[in-house]
Order: structure tokens, then sequence, then C-alpha cells
């Protein structure tokens, strides 16, 4: 795409900011709320420039009461309005998983399908710059386990932009997760691939399809978030050795699209999922049920995964890095696939 | 109050706040030019408690060896003000074996169980945990206090109420402190918080509550003296709110663009301000201040040696005391 047809280079917190604020002009039931996503533009930028524009009436900085503010969220989505709402650090939601989990997921089901809940909770993920146990968690998978809310995991500019979109117009409440070193943020060490072309014009994205970031052919990384940023470097190494990656990024978890997963694994007969998120009980392993149902014998060579231990998240950088899924495990496990 | 105690309130509160200084030099010494967060000797969130020593000494100076505090995200004032290794704690901001946490908390997350010291970076969430550590005093017979540490933002959070009402209907030995510094990350305290004084939501939880208006040591010693002696005494918990001082930024790299007070914050500087009042009683001079800053200089440059010198972790202890 180039400049002509409206596009220029956003980071991804921009690109979020930019979503939200075309949906605002649209409609005005969209309003957005949380900690210090007024004047401050949000601690991770996902607001950037919105409290200028549409000002304190409908960017409104919140009390830290998160069990207030969210479930007032979906008071005013039960209402009709359209609230965007922001849990500063997923990590937050002990002090408020009831009305994520209880109410905003389950009023849909529990009325019948008569109350709808059009909300959408934006949230920051991840690890990587030793912030520590309580603060540095992914936790898609606990959200994507609960019933009831549709959970989506940009991992670039132009799918924030587009799927904040398909959020706020979507009925049903969306988690939207965004990793923090996936913002582009210019106080965080960043991948490039956190700043990228982005329409300037309304788009979506549609919920539920995954993208194949990559093509290839002799290995299938199923992945998500910052990872894909990770596993885009790891791949674009291994061509120079002469393999060939298929990067397929999830997108969505609810709804998930099996069908991508399955066709590129079909293809390659080698898969790697990898996750920044702990790793029993979660994607890694939904990923691998999937295909077990599906046809394990597409499989030439076993299932892998790479992914958050099952440990809190240490603070100092020997800790953290030794847990988390960097590009020197990925590709370790690739060619392990290889071999 | 004797010579001897505001001389040593005096000491403690340079004492922190050449710790809080030389951290923030530290802190940004090794993250330029890019400046990144996650670079550096101590990579992470940075939240310094300067300004708000008056806080952290006047309610330690009452508390004895086996009382417990939990302290919020910002933690360093009381956990120097109540006896924290200062080498363990560098150590562990600096991710070291030799730290508190063996390098798996960080400043956040500081562990101290020798002096029943702990921090959680989770708004509010160590109240609860300071009533039951009060709890477990109160059962076992002990005079022991627990004290609750938050900013004000925090008193808008769940916890915070439920914990009022816990430690009044049970009457608990603990002591809720609320360092009032105006802000909550960009958001001023009279746009979170209705009514201007959390001491008067003691009230509804029928306890009292006392509102220390000036960042002032002394005052902040009275207040504490008669809720720590009530807690002692088995008459149960209090709450004191202390209006205190943002020194610096939220956390190191706020620009505070959102703070429109940002220049007289060096004027409101309680430090000076109190060792004007002592000299002026002819408690404190000039000999006395160079002294006190000079020996504070070297323990906390010691103690950043200490932290520097210690062995990193190994990768692999990360999997390490999951359980015990
Ligand atoms: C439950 C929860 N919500 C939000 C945050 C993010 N956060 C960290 S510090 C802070 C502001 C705290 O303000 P205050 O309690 O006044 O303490 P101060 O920082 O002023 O010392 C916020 C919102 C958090 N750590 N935990
Ligand atoms: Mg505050």
């Amino acid at each position: 795409m180039s400049t002509a047809t409206g596009t220029r280079r956003v980071t991804t917190a921009k690109a979020m900011a930019e979503g939200i604020g075309l949906e605002m002009q649209r409609d005005p039931n969209v309003f957005v709320m949380g900690e210090d996503v007024g004047a401050y533009g949000g601690i991770f930028g996902s607001t950037t420039d919105l409290f200028g524009e549409f000002g304190a009436d409908r960017v409104i900085d919140t009390p830290i009461s998160e069990t207030g503010f969210i479930g007032a969220g979906i008071g005013a989505a039960v209402e009709g309005l359209r609230p965007v709402v922001e849990l500063m650090f997923v990590d937050f939601y002990g002090v408020c998983m009831d009305q994520i989990s209880n109410h905003m997921a389950k009023i849909h089901y529990e009325s019948g399908g008569n109350v709808k809940v059009p909300m959408v909770l934006m949230t920051a993920t991840g690890a990587g710059y030793s912030d520590a146990a309580q603060h540095s968690q992914s936790l898609w998978g606990t959200f994507a386990h609960l019933p009831g809310m549709k959970v989506v995991v940009p991992s670039n500019p132009y799918d924030a932009k587009g799927l904040m979109i398909s959020a706020i117009q979507d009925d049903n409440p969306v988690l939207y997760m965004f990793h923090k070193g996936a913002q582009g943020l210019v106080w965080m060490e960043k991948n490039p691939r956190s700043i990228g072309e982005v329409p300037e014009e309304s788009y979506t994205v549609p919920i539920g399809k995954a993208a194949v970031a990559r093509e290839g052919t002799d290995v299938t990384i199923v992945t998500l978030s910052l990872s894909v940023q990770h596993s885009l470097d790891v791949a674009e190494e291994l061509e120079g050795e002469g393999i060939s990656v298929e990067i397929v990024d999830l997108r969505s978890l609810v709804p998930l699209d099996t069908e991508t997963v399955l066709e590129s694994v079909g293809k390659t007969g080698r898969v790697l999922v990898v996750d920044e998120d702990y790793k029993s009980f979660g994607l890694t392993g939904e990923i691998a049920a999937i295909i077990a149902e599906n046809d394990p014998g597409m499989l030439k060579k076993p299932f892998r995964r790479v992914a958050m231990p099952d440990v809190p998240i240490p603070y100092a950088r020997p800790l953290e890095y030794g847990v988390l899924p960097t590009r020197d495990k990925i590709k370790a496990a690739v060619k392990d696939l290889m071999a | 109050m004797g010579e001897l105690d505001r001389l040593a309130m005096y000491q403690q509160m340079v004492r922190i706040r050449q710790y809080e200084s030389r951290i923030m030099q530290e802190y940004h010494a090794d993250k330029s030019p890019a400046w990144d967060i996650g670079a550096g000797l101590i990579p992470g969130e940075m939240h310094l408690a300067a300004g708000q020593e008056p806080a952290a000494v006047g309610v330690c100076a009452h508390l004895k060896k086996g009382d417990a505090i939990t302290a919020p995200h910002r933690p360093h004032h009381f956990a120097l003000a109540h006896r924290v290794d200062m080498n363990k704690m560098t150590a562990e901001i600096y991710g070291r074996t030799t730290g508190l946490c063996k390098g798996k908390g960080g400043h956040m997350h500081l562990f101290d169980p020798e002096n029943h010291f702990s921090c959680s970076g989770i708004i509010a969430q160590g109240l609860p945990v300071a009533c039951g550590q009060a709890m477990a005093f109160q059962r076992k017979g002990t005079d022991h206090v627990a004290v609750a540490v938050t900013g004000e933002g925090a008193a808008n959070q769940g916890a915070f109420h439920e914990s009022l009402n816990l430690a009044a209907v049970w009457n608990l030995p603990v002591i809720f402190v609320i360092e009032d510094n105006d802000w909550a990350i960009s958001v001023p305290k009279d746009a979170s918080t209705a009514g201007a004084s959390n001491a008067d939501r003691a009230a509804g939880y029928g306890m009292p509550g006392v509102r220390v208006e000036d960042n002032d040591v002394e005052a902040v010693y009275e207040a504490a003296g008669a809720a720590i002696d009530r807690a002692r005494a088995g008459d149960g918990p209090s709450l004191i709110e202390i209006h205190t001082l943002r020194l610096f930024g939220h956390f190191e790299g706020d620009a505070q663009a959102y703070r429109p007070e940002l220049e007289t914050v060096n004027e409101r500087d309680p430090i000076p301000q109190y060792a004007a009042a002592l000299q002026e009683l002819g408690v404190l001079s000039e000999d006395q201040i160079a002294s006190i800053q000079a020996d504070a200089d070297a323990e906390v440059d010691a103690a950043i040696e200490f932290a520097k010198s210690s062995p990193e972790p190994a990768p692999e202890d990360a999997l390490l005391h999951v359980f015990a």
C-alpha cells in the first residue's frame, strides 16, 4: 500500500487509538473509561490524543476501582451505550474478575439472549522488561477458557486498528488484549514490526479469522501477539538455512480459527505453538487437542510447544529471559522439528 | 519528644532521601541514548518515595521488632524505616542472588520475613494481608501491630473498604496509613475521591480517623503514636491520612505533563523544612547536617556497591521456589 491511498506508518498504540477515535466520531454512544486514559493518553498509549479530540465527557479518567468502572461499563452497555473500558494491566483482573466473568461474559446467555453487552474491555499484557510477577502476565488462556466473551490479541498496527473497530461494532463483550512490547512505545525496546502501514480511514479486521503472517512449507508456527514478531524474525533467519517456516497469527482466540490452523499444519506436517502465556491448561494444549481431534496422522513429527513454564514471572533479567519464549528458543524448537 | 528522637527522625529521612535520589541516578544512568524501561542494571518500573519520608519515619518510629508492615508499589521509605536491610533490599532491586528475594521479586515485591515487611504492586491488596497479620498477633496474645500503607488513590479500591470493616468488626490491631500525595499517576484526588478526607471514611467503620495536613514528621509521629498505642492496648484499628508530597514522577520516566503544581514541589520539600525547624530549636548544627548527610551517602554507596558486586541468578533458577 502506498501513502497515496491514505496510509502511513504508525505504532500499534496509535493504531488502536485511531480505531477508537473513528468509532467515537461515527457513533456518539461510544465512550472510553479507565485509569489515566484522559490527559495521559493511557499508560501504554491506547488512548493517545483522544482526550484532546473528545474531551473529559467521552474520555473518562476513573478512580482505581476496577470492579466499579468495569461493572459500570457493563451497565452502560446493557442500556445501549458502547463503552471501551481499559483495565490497565491484565494482571489486575484479580480485583474485578467477578464483573468480567460472572457479569460481562454471562449476561447475554443467562438472559436467554435477551440482553446484549456490547462493550470492549482492553488490557495490556506481556513481559520482557522486568516488571515482575504482578505486571507481566499474558493470561489470555484464562479468559479464553471462560465462555461468553470474545478474545482478540493483535500483533501489529494494522490488525490493532481493524480489530478495535470490529470489537466496538460487535454486539458482544470483546476482550482486547494488547502486548506492551508490541505497542511501539518510545520508552520500551521494540521490534520494528510494532510500527507499520495503516490506512487512515476506517476498516475492519474480522474477529475469529487468523492470518497467515508468512507462508512456508516445512514447519507451521502457530502463535499470537508479540511472539508473532519474534517468530517472523526467526523465520527470516531460518530461510537462510534452508528452512521454510509458515506462521499463523491467531489474532482471535475466541472464536478460534481452527480451519486456518489445520490447513497450515496439514500442509507442513510439523507444528510448533509459541505462547507467552503459562504452558499448562492453555493455548498450546488447546491447539494440540484440535490437531489430535482432527487427525493426529497429519503430524510427521511430534507436536512441539514453547511457552511460559508454570512459574510466576520473575524479576531479574536472566530469570525472566530464562522463562520467556525468546527467538533463541523458538529457533531451537523449529530446528529440532526439522532434525 | 526528645532531642534524640528528633535527630533520629531527621537522620532517617535524610538516609531515605539519599537512597531514593541515588536509586534514581543509578536507574537512569544506563538507559540512554534511547531510554528503555527494560534496559540497564535496574530494569522495570521504579516508584520512588522522595518527599514522603515524613510518613514512613513518623510511623515507624513507634514500631518495634515483630511489628508488621504491608507497603504498596512505592515501598522503599517504609522498608528502610522499618529496618529492612539496605544491602539486601538494594541487591533485590538490582536482581541479584543476594537480594531479599534472590532476584525474583524486584522493587515492588520486597519480602523480609525477619522484619515482617512485605509490599505488593496491586493497589490496596496489602490491606487484607495486614488484617491477617494483626489477627495472628492477636490470637498469639502478643501486643504487636500491623501497619497497612496505601496511597490515597488506593482508598477507592474495594479491598480498602473490606479491610476497614474487617479490622473494625474484629477489633484488630491494625493501623491504616494513607499517603495522600494528591496524585494517583495522572489523576488528582479530587477527581477520583468523594469527600476531601479519608479520615472521614474511618468514621463509617467506627474507628478513629485522623488527617495530618502537614507533611511534617512530628505531626505524623504524634498521630501515629496515638493509633499504635491504641492498637497495642487492644482497643482496635485506626486510620491516619497524611497529606504528603510526591517529589518525583509517579514512576521514573514520567514526564508529569499533567501536573500543574510541578514548579513548586521543591519549595514543599519536607526535609529542608525540618532541618530549618531543628536548627531553630538549636537541636541541629550545620556540622551535624553535613555529617548526617555524609553518613547517608556512605551507607547508600556501600549498599549499591554490594548490589552491583553480587552475582546474578542463573536462568534455570527461575524454576525454583514455586512450592515450599
Ligand atoms: C488494582 C490495581 N489497579 C491499578 C494499578 C495501577 N497503578 C499502580 S500505582 C497507581 C496509582 C496509585 O496511586 P496512589 O494509591 O495514590 O499511590 P501513589 O502512586 O500516589 O503513591 C495505579 C493506578 C495497580 N497497580 N493495581
Ligand atoms: Mg497518590
